[in-house]
């Protein structure tokens, strides 16, 4: 049984949750359904942190899908940077399924709960899958399968206007895996495979060394060529509009704001993130950092895009009423911190890009709980309502506070290391401006979180919250198991940090660890 | 268009083939063009026709959307359910017992009834299709009802 476990952890890991999905449908009954999700998703974190321990001690790990051979057939290839993230996208699912008991009761009728797990447990198996996959179509149909799922999630929520956002999202959702696809038609044209790891090696030979034809050596193209150019704009684009980069960020706000509230703790934590992670392989991966950041400037394009995205979303944050609008806000600003480290393209950067997207799926998702608390209690997201709420609701009210703190990016908090590190990367790089204006930006976030819990503490009570009562035991024990996460990986960073640095000295070429 | 006797006869009369024809194309995939895909489009296509002529409740008389949506999830479980079986049974190798991937059709190899019954990659691909079958034509049908069961237009002319 552990040898069976063992051998097939890459792909269990996804295909557990695939199963169940239809299942549930098949259950059709509503506890039925919640039983099942609830025992899959853990034995999916439990199976994924496995798979993170067995990486770190063996290394990258290879599993033929079918039994074919790579490049031919798909391969499941684990490192520490995706076994990083699938650890966490099922920690979050798990955690955030425990907690959505009572609210999705609140929020969505139950003859759809059965459907909701299945979407919810697909869902998760589209994130799993575009992170364990070595192949670019996969990822492309892992993609699908997360955003048909998501948008359909959206669609559940409460208000008239869920469907619409939804829909919205359908739209812009749809270009960006449009613009993927045909990034990857072209890659496919140029090299004949789909395997990243394999297009990397061939583009790189093409740059560097040149093609044989007719058994004559071509010489080498260091530009690349137009078609990779091409492909490399096409996947960067439409990575960015599934990642909410600034300008390619408008889906997200109505998305976030009307879908249930456990569905936007859950897309909020996971989605977003691992678009990133699709994004870093990508370049690092199969373009190679010479390529994107010597030849072309993608890293001055992406730090300015970063710079402009967490000034403006962090402003827009400030003026909104609406709390969920607000956090959504202030995820496409946290977006851009990710991309910051990224476009650095050194140890630090790197590293401080990919655990912030750690951090920010525990802050963010730690948040974004304990708005789907005070929406179950006071019935309202709006600021208005929550006022005063701090007395009648204080454990809610202090996860809120404390998760606004990891976000600000206070010491003993999560935020502080990811943040540390993304200040040092910048002063490596010389890129003092960069280094200020992120320190600047922080402020910002002070502002949009510190309005809200002075509504909480120093207001006098509304209506609603005369009247609310804490949320239920099970809501509040995971909020705060989240929260009280945001605290520990803030302290103990070898693991979080630890295996960010790892992911990035392989990105960046360096041995296995 | 239940009041055209032309178009309910010759309907009634292509029905049949339809089906026919869509399960020649789902079984006649792993030897040559077809597969799940296009057979579950090609069958859903006779359900749609059905219901277009006859009526929404006529059609969902035949295939209740409760079953339908069942179906849908049930041709996911058999793909996926193929694959976790070829893991469980895995492939023989040189004489011995060896794990065999997700999805390894070797794994299928059997010697039951051989060259009548299809065995190993030949199994394989007939499972998965068999799977892809149920649900395309599923999820067609189910997007049929969906749009055919919001129109206030059909509706009345169905119960006309």
């Amino acid at each position: 049984m552990i040898e069976y476990l063992d051998f097939h952890l890459p792909v269990l890991t996804i295909v557990v949750p695939l199963i169940a999905a239809p299942l549930c449908v098949l259950l059709g009954a509503r506890t039925m359904a919640k039983l099942l999700s609830w025992v899959v998703c853990w034995i999916t974190f439990g199976l994924s942190v496995w798979l993170v321990a067995k990486v770190s001690a063996v290394g990258k790990i290879s599993y033929y899908l079918g039994g074919w051979e790579p490049p031919y057939g798909i391969e499941y290839a684990i490192d520490p940077l995706n076994a990083f993230l699938m650890t966490f996208i099922s920690g979050m699912g798990a955690i955030v399924l425990m907690y959505s008991g009572p609210s999705l009761s609140d929020e969505v009728p139950q003859s759809k709960h059965y459907m909701f797990y299945a979407l919810y447990l697909l869902c998760m198996t589209g994130l799993l899958g575009m992170c364990a996959t070595g192949d670019l179509f996969n990822v492309f149909v892992f993609l699908e399968i997360s955003s048909l799922s998501t948008y359909a999630l959206i669609s559940l929520g409460k208000t008239r206007r869920a469907p619409l956002a939804a829909f919205q999202y359908l739209i812009m959702g749809t270009i960006g895996a449009t613009f993927l696809l045909i990034g990857i038609g072209l890659l496919y044209q140029m090299t004949g495979t789909l395997n990243m790891a394999d297009i990397g090696v061939q583009l790189e030979s093409y740059r560097t060394a040149g093609v044989v034809v007719d058994g004559v050596q071509g010489p080498p193209h260091w530009e690349g060529s137009r078609t990779m150019l091409v492909a490399f704009a096409f996947l960067t684009v439409g990575l960015c509009i599934k990642m909410a980069v600034f300008p390619l960020h408008t889906w997200l706000p109505n998305s976030y704001t009307y879908a249930p509230s456990v569905v936007t703790c859950f897309v909020a934590a996971t989605a977003t993130k691992v678009s990133v992670y699709a994004f870093i392989r990508i370049v690092f991966g199969i373009f190679t950092p010479t390529f994107a950041f010597e030849l072309l400037p993608l890293d001055t394009a992406l730090w300015s895009f970063s710079l402009v995205g967490i000034f403006v979303a962090s402003i827009a944050a400030i003026y909104q009423t609406n709390i969920k609008r607000r956090l959504a806000y202030s995820s496409i600003a946290q977006i851009g911190y990710m991309l910051l480290g990224i476009s650095m393209a050194n140890q630090h950067g790197l590293t401080a890009g990919i655990v912030h997207m750690f951090n920010h799926a525990l802050i963010k998702g730690g948040l974004f709980m304990a708005v789907g608390c005070f929406a179950l209690r006071l019935g309202s997201v709006h600021l208005d309502d929550w006022r005063g709420a701090g007395k009648t609701m204080p454990w809610t009210s202090l996860a809120w506070a404390t998760g606004g703190l990891g976000l600000i990016g206070v010491p003993v908090t999560c935020g502080f290391i990811s943040k540390w590190l993304l200040l040092t990367a910048a002063m490596e790089n010389e890129l003092y401006p960069v280094a200020a204006l992120m320190l600047v930006s922080s402020l910002l976030a002070v502002i949009y979180i510190w309005q809200v819990v002075e509504v909480l503490y120093f207001s006098p009570p509304s209506e609603k919250a005369k009247k609310a009562t804490e949320a239920p035991l099970i809501m509040l024990v995971t909020t705060w198991v989240v929260v009280g996460a945001t605290v520990v990986f803030g302290v103990w960073t070898t693991w979080s940090a630890g295996l960010a640095g790892d992911a990035a000295r392989v990105l960046l070429g360096g041995g296995t660890p | 268009m239940n009041s055209f006797p032309i178009i309910r006869v010759v309907s009634k009369l292509i029905i049949p083939y339809i089906l026919l024809f869509g399960l020649y194309v789902q079984f006649h995939g792993d030897f040559g063009p077809g597969g799940g895909f296009q057979a579950g489009v090609i069958l859903a296509s006779a359900l749609i026709l059905y219901g277009l002529v006859f009526g929404l409740p006529a059609v969902q008389e035949v295939a209740p959307p409760r079953v339908i949506e069942k179906l849908i999830a049930l041709g996911v479980l058999i793909y996926a359910g193929t694959g976790i079986a070829t893991t469980l049974i895995g492939r023989t190798h040189d004489g011995g017992q060896v794990p065999a991937n997700f999805l390894d059709y070797e794994a299928l190899n059997h010697d039951v009834l051989h060259g009548f019954l299809p065995h190993g990659q030949h199994l394989g691909i007939f499972l998965v299709e068999f799977g892809v079958g149920i649900t395309v034509t599923a999820v067609m049908t189910m997007i049929f009802y969906c749009f055919a069961g919001r129109s206030r237009l059909f509706n009345e002319k169905a119960s006309a």
